[in-house]
């Protein structure tokens, strides 16, 4: 994560869980590792949830969340039990539900399809490849909806809601696409 | 639509890549970053690094490699190879891994994958099960041991799934560096016993052996490891023939070879004259992202 942002000639890019450095953030971005419960329960116990609260909802840093970290703008998860998330974006963390042929969790290079490209997509084509590796999805309302991919139904692969994104994918792990897109994330601080 | 993708594999013994043949020698290839470098330009879809000395050396995972090697890797990385503790697998993850991969070793130690898989969520956790076509039937190969198991690998596929994996990753032992071509029944049969997706390995000596399972079997991913050091662009080459041959795969590479000739064996051939003699003009910027 931090290598890909570093490749794009940003030096200052701080990996920390210190309330005073996020407080300082010009732009955030949110990384998910691992399981829904787990991640929730560390940002609850070192209250960033808080922190992220103020920075976020209130003072209108940009926020990128990925992969779990765009699940933990929802308001619950289903993933180990029933799990709370944020709220930031009404919605739900369900997992799939799929016929036969297609195997969960969804592993590998999936078309995504931008309903708007201003910000995120705006220096990507119309149908990029990005990596996907999830066994739940986001299910929220469509004006939420930034774009999808088609995997036995149509997933919800990125989420907008004024100056919080979150996309499904690893654009980390996407190569240029993925570069593509955090750069134009990063270009959008200060305009959205 | 979700693509088939192509894997390198990369086989580090003692801090070094090497070619694997058969389980038993193994050639010396060059430093991890540098391949991973190379296989990162060319467009793979994914990298597998196993690190074959760890276990047998009763060390944990080399932390400083794979964060070496994840610098210059914008592709998902599993790492495989000594990972015993929940603590490995989570400092694996801090040093840029994707995911983990355990194989038959695990199950002495059963409750680990779970524990891992209920951490890190079960796409991190992957299962690696080493096939050997014997006289009875396929069955499980213990490397640390160098002994043939009496279990089936569909079985084992099965359990480790019910342990927490998240995906399967078959290698045939027998095919391993022969250059022969995957070993379809046994990648079928593991397939079939699983509902997660299943990466193939051990055995491709050419762009038609991608072809042919990914034709032959509904396998998720194929992964090669010997080809791809040996030949310049050999990750598109074979990812060209794939989409001539109608498989979905994703070739993002500005230097994709749609336009060149194949050979039988998938191999690259001399574009004409008269196609050269024109490339002679187009000149190509650098993207800048």
């Amino acid at each position: 994560m931090r290598n890909a942002i570093s490749a794009l000639g940003y030096c200052k890019v701080v990996l920390s869980c210190e309330p005073q450095v996020i407080a300082q953030a010009n732009a955030i971005i949110l990384p998910g590792v691992g399981a829904f419960a787990e991640c929730a329960h560390n940002l609850r116990e070192r209250h960033l949830d808080e922190i992220l609260g103020e920075v976020v909802l209130k003072r209108g840093t940009p926020m990128l969340g990925i992969c779990v970290g765009m699940q933990l703008l929802a308001d619950f998860s289903e993933e180990g039990g029933r799990h709370a998330g944020l709220g930031w974006i009404p919605g739900a963390v369900r997992r799939f539900e799929l016929p036969k042929e297609y195997a969960v969790p969804h592993v590998g290079w999936n078309e995504v399809r931008p309903m708007r490209r201003e910000h995120l997509f705006s220096n990507l084509s119309e149908s990029p490849n990005f990596y996907f590796d999830h066994s739940y999805h986001f299910q929220c309302a469509p004006e939420h909806v930034l774009a999808h991919c088609e995997y036995g139904l149509s997933v919800v692969a990125a989420v907008q809601r004024n100056n919080i994104f979150g996309v499904q994918f690893h654009p980390e792990k996407s190569q240029n696409n993925g570069l593509k897109l955090f750069r134009a994330f990063l270009n959008a601080v200060g305009s959205c | 639509m979700l693509k088939k993708r192509i894997i390198a594999t990369l086989v580090v013994r003692q801090g070094i890549v090497v070619q694997s043949i058969g389980f038993r020698t193994y050639l010396p290839v060059g430093r991890p970053e540098i391949a991973i470098e190379f296989l990162n330009d060319w467009g793979v879809d994914e990298i597998v690094l196993l690190d074959i000395s760890a276990t047998v050396e009763f060390r944990g995972p080399d932390m400083a490699m794979v964060e070496r090697v994840a610098k210059r890797c914008r592709v998902p990385l599993l790492v495989g190879g000594g990972i015993r503790t929940l603590a490995h697998a989570r400092e694996l993850v801090h040093s840029g891994a994707d995911k983990v991969a355990f194989n038959q070793a695990s199950l002495q130690t059963p409750d680990l994958l779970t524990q891992v898989a209920n951490v890190l969520g079960n796409q991190c956790v992957v299962g690696a099960i080493d096939g050997l076509r014997t006289t009875s039937g396929y069955k499980v190969y213990d490397y640390v041991l160098g002994q043939t198991t009496s279990q089936d690998p569909t079985d084992l596929a099965q359990a480790m799934v019910r342990l927490g994996c998240g995906e399967i990753f078959i290698q045939s032992v027998d095919r391993d560096g022969s250059h022969q071509g995957f070993d379809l029944p046994l990648i079928q049969a593991v397939r079939e016993g699983v509902d997660v997706p299943v990466i193939c390995c051990g055995g491709a000596g050419g762009a038609a052996h991608f072809v042919e399972v990914f034709e032959g079997t509904d396998v998720h991913a194929a992964s090669a490891a010997n080809i791809f050091h040996y030949t310049e662009h050999s990750v598109t080459v074979a990812k060209a023939a794939l989409l001539r041959a109608g498989v979905f795969v994703r070739n993002d590479a500005r230097a994709n070879y749609l336009e060149n000739l194949l050979g039988k064996n998938g191999r690259l051939e001399k574009k004409t004259d008269q196609a050269l003699e024109e490339m002679l003009f187009v000149r190509i910027e650098k993207e800048v992202i």
